[in-house]
């Protein structure tokens, strides 16, 4: 009796996952197939020319980086020309690229001195290292500060308080509206000279805080943009943490309670590590959707000012969208790829092994 | 003597209480400027989209006039009615999300349900398949399914499906992270409800949609607006299929308004509208909205 009820299941399980396997497959398998294919191609949208194999190309392309040594100018003595500043003149990083077959290809990324010699960083795509270092600097601030400042927000909506659920209301809104309709509202507010953010900042701090040009600054404008993701993500995660925090038995307070604990090392030694698997979920979602980071960039900055603002999404859209290199977008698609793989796998690993511990 | 130390304890329950109203009033009053920063750039820009264009800034300098409606006058709104298809926008973008989401709900719901529940050969290797597939970000394919979009037939004889509304919602529909908290949620049923049926000879679609659905219902809810969340959002896709206004949605026009002129009044109506319908269903439904998102994200 019983197994005729489950021979059906044969059928009925193909049956019922069919309309799903369909569209996975379309949709998300053949994309990912054709572009690790086109990662080793010359791919272009629109080409006379026909699509070739060129192996590892692009890859080369994307992650080729040297530090050279620059040479200081020499004058007519053979001593080190010095401007009137009194700092050595050293060659232009351009000219050696140029006159060195060796660094065909290559483009400045950055300059530095060290150990009283001066180097450049070329890399045959710069702007790839640039998106990278954006976006990771990106990540590491804007995953501790969503982190804390959504567990918070959770904890102080967590109280039974009077009136507390409509604050909890309040923190949550923004995280329900569109990112780019907000972005708009946000660059509205970040106006260097009649910005409200500006004015009030100015009221509040007694003009010590001056006008900061936020957005339009290459040293602001990637915080403007991580204040502005922090406004609007921050009561989603807060969302989570008040899950987390509600499946903690009302008797683990208690407890900690009568044992002396004042709130704050309950918070530490009770909540946080009750909160464990919250934690790990909010910090593994938001470093994902970090690294993902697009549309508030699209549309408040386009990855200005001088590139301070670029991120590794923005620089493959630029690359297969807009500049139509679609085997070269599809290898920084893999690239990429493979950061999100690497990073969700050590953040599980690193909580397997805290479970292995205890 | 014996007075004297009830005269104590009474002196130290005070400092204890007035000690307490002290943090409540802590507590409230952190809540209240945290409050602020989440709700000023909706109040700033519901009032500024109300004023003419030049009362906008100089309201501004004054931070106060800000927050405060003056003359209400609706141009601004009249403006983006008459110079843009608003209507168009949010239309496409209620029809994209609605019905993404609906269809959504039964096809990931109905191979959860056959993932957790059945017991048939192969399925152990599609579960793998999903939750490797949970972590591929619609960003590293967006340029390799641009290219599948536009090759695909539709029924009046098409052979793309750029610039349409299809190509905005089929794509979406199946979602590896939703059939992941619906399998987490179906595993926990307990297997006698369906052997049960079973028994009586029902076939998996009957068990499916008579027991497992009004059992899951919270799940479904959370699953649903986990999806609206980020469909509201979409902008990456959109920009890339569509060409004409015909089939763009809310998030998409307001770049367009933007890029045609500057003009705050307008943008900042635009934005008021376009926020509006999404906050006031939030505000309705706000209890069974957080609570399930809180119990339907994180569990195992």
């Amino acid at each position: 009796m019983k197994k005729q009820g489950y021979a059906q299941d044969n059928f009925f399980g193909w049956l019922m996952s069919s309309p799903a396997l369909l569209l996975l497959a379309i949709f998300v398998i053949i994309p990912l197939v054709m572009g690790l294919g086109w990662s080793f191609t010359n791919k272009r949208l629109i080409s006379p020319l026909p699509t070739e194999y060129i192996g590892l190309k692009n890859y080369d392309s994307i992650l080729a980086i040297k530090i050279i040594p620059i040479e200081p100018i020499l004058d007519d003595n053979g001593n080190p020309q010095i401007d009137e500043n009194g700092s050595i003149q050293y060659l232009r990083v351009r000219d050696v690229i140029r006159a060195n077959p060796k660094y065909l290809d290559f483009r400045l990324y950055t300059e530095f001195n060290a150990f009283g010699n001066h180097f450049g960083i070329i890399a045959k795509d710069p702007d790839f290292y640039r998106a990278l270092i954006n976006t990771t600097l990106y990540v590491l601030m804007i995953v501790p500060a969503i982190g804390i400042i959504s567990l918070l927000l959770a904890l102080l909506v967590n109280q039974r308080l009077w009136g507390v659920s409509i604050f909890r209301v309040i923190y949550f809104i923004p995280s329900i509206t569109s990112i780019s309709v907000t972005s708009v509202v946000w660059m509205f507010l970040y106006n260097p000279d009649q910005g409200l953010i500006n004015q009030l900042l100015q009221k509040l701090t007694y003009d010590v805080f001056g006008f900061s040009p936020w957005l339009q600054s290459a040293d602001t404008a990637l915080l403007a943009i991580i204040l502005y993701t922090i406004w609007q993500a921050s009561g989603l995660f807060m969302v989570i943490f008040l899950g987390g925090l509600q499946d903690i038995p009302e008797d683990t307070y208690e407890a900690a309670k009568i044992d002396g604990a004042n709130p704050f090392q309950t918070l530490l030694y009770v909540v946080i590590p009750q909160l464990r698997n919250t934690i790990v979920y909010v910090v593994i979602t938001s470093s994902i959707l970090g690294f993902r980071l697009f549309t508030q960039v699209d549309v408040m900055t386009k990855g200005g000012p001088e590139g301070s603002t670029l991120t590794l999404m923005m620089h493959t859209v630029n690359e297969g969208f807009r500049n139509q290199k679609i085997g070269y977008a599809s290898a920084i698609s893999i690239v990429f790829f493979i950061f999100i793989l690497i990073l969700t796998f050590t953040q599980r690993k690193i909580f397997k092994s805290e479970n292995v511990l205890e | 003597m014996r007075k004297h130390v009830s005269n104590l304890s009474m002196s130290h329950n005070q400092k204890a209480r007035f000690q307490k109203k002290a943090l409540l009033f802590l507590d409230y009053l952190v809540m209240i400027v945290l409050a602020f920063f989440f709700l000023f750039p909706f109040w700033v820009m519901a009032v500024g989209s109300l004023k003419p264009e030049k009362q906008i800034f100089d309201d501004l300098k004054s931070v106060i006039w800000a927050f405060i409606p003056r003359e209400v006058s609706l141009e601004n709104y009249a403006y983006i009615f008459n110079r843009i298809p608003f209507l168009t926008y949010f239309k496409n973008t209620l029809v994209i999300v609605l019905t993404t989401i609906i269809s959504g709900l039964f096809v990931n719901s109905m191979i959860a349900y056959a993932l957790a529940r059945l017991r048939w050969k192969g399925k152990k290797y599609i579960i793998g398949a999903i939750l490797a597939l949970t972590i591929v970000p619609l960003e590293t394919i967006v340029v390799p399914l641009l290219m599948v979009s536009n090759k695909l037939p539709w029924f009046n004889g098409a052979t793309s499906w750029l610039d349409s509304l299809r190509v905005q919602i089929i794509p979406f529909i199946c979602d590896a992270f939703s059939i992941y908290l619906f399998y987490q949620s179906f595993i926990q049923i307990p297997k006698d409800y369906d052997e049960a049926a079973i028994m009586d000879g029902a076939n998996p679609f009957v068990i499916f949609s008579r027991i497992i659905i009004p059992l899951a219902r919270s799940t479904f809810v959370a699953v649903a607006i986990i999806q609206l969340i980020f469909l509201w959002s979409a902008y990456l896709w959109p920009l890339m299929v569509t060409r004409t206004e015909a089939f763009r949605p809310l998030t998409l026009g307001v770049t367009y308004l933007y890029n045609m002129d500057i003009r705050w009044g307008p943008i900042l109506a635009y934005a008021t509208l376009s926020n509006l319908p999404s906050v006031l269903l939030f505000i309705v439904f706000q209890k069974g909205f957080l609570r399930s998102i809180a119990s339907g994200s994180v569990k195992g």
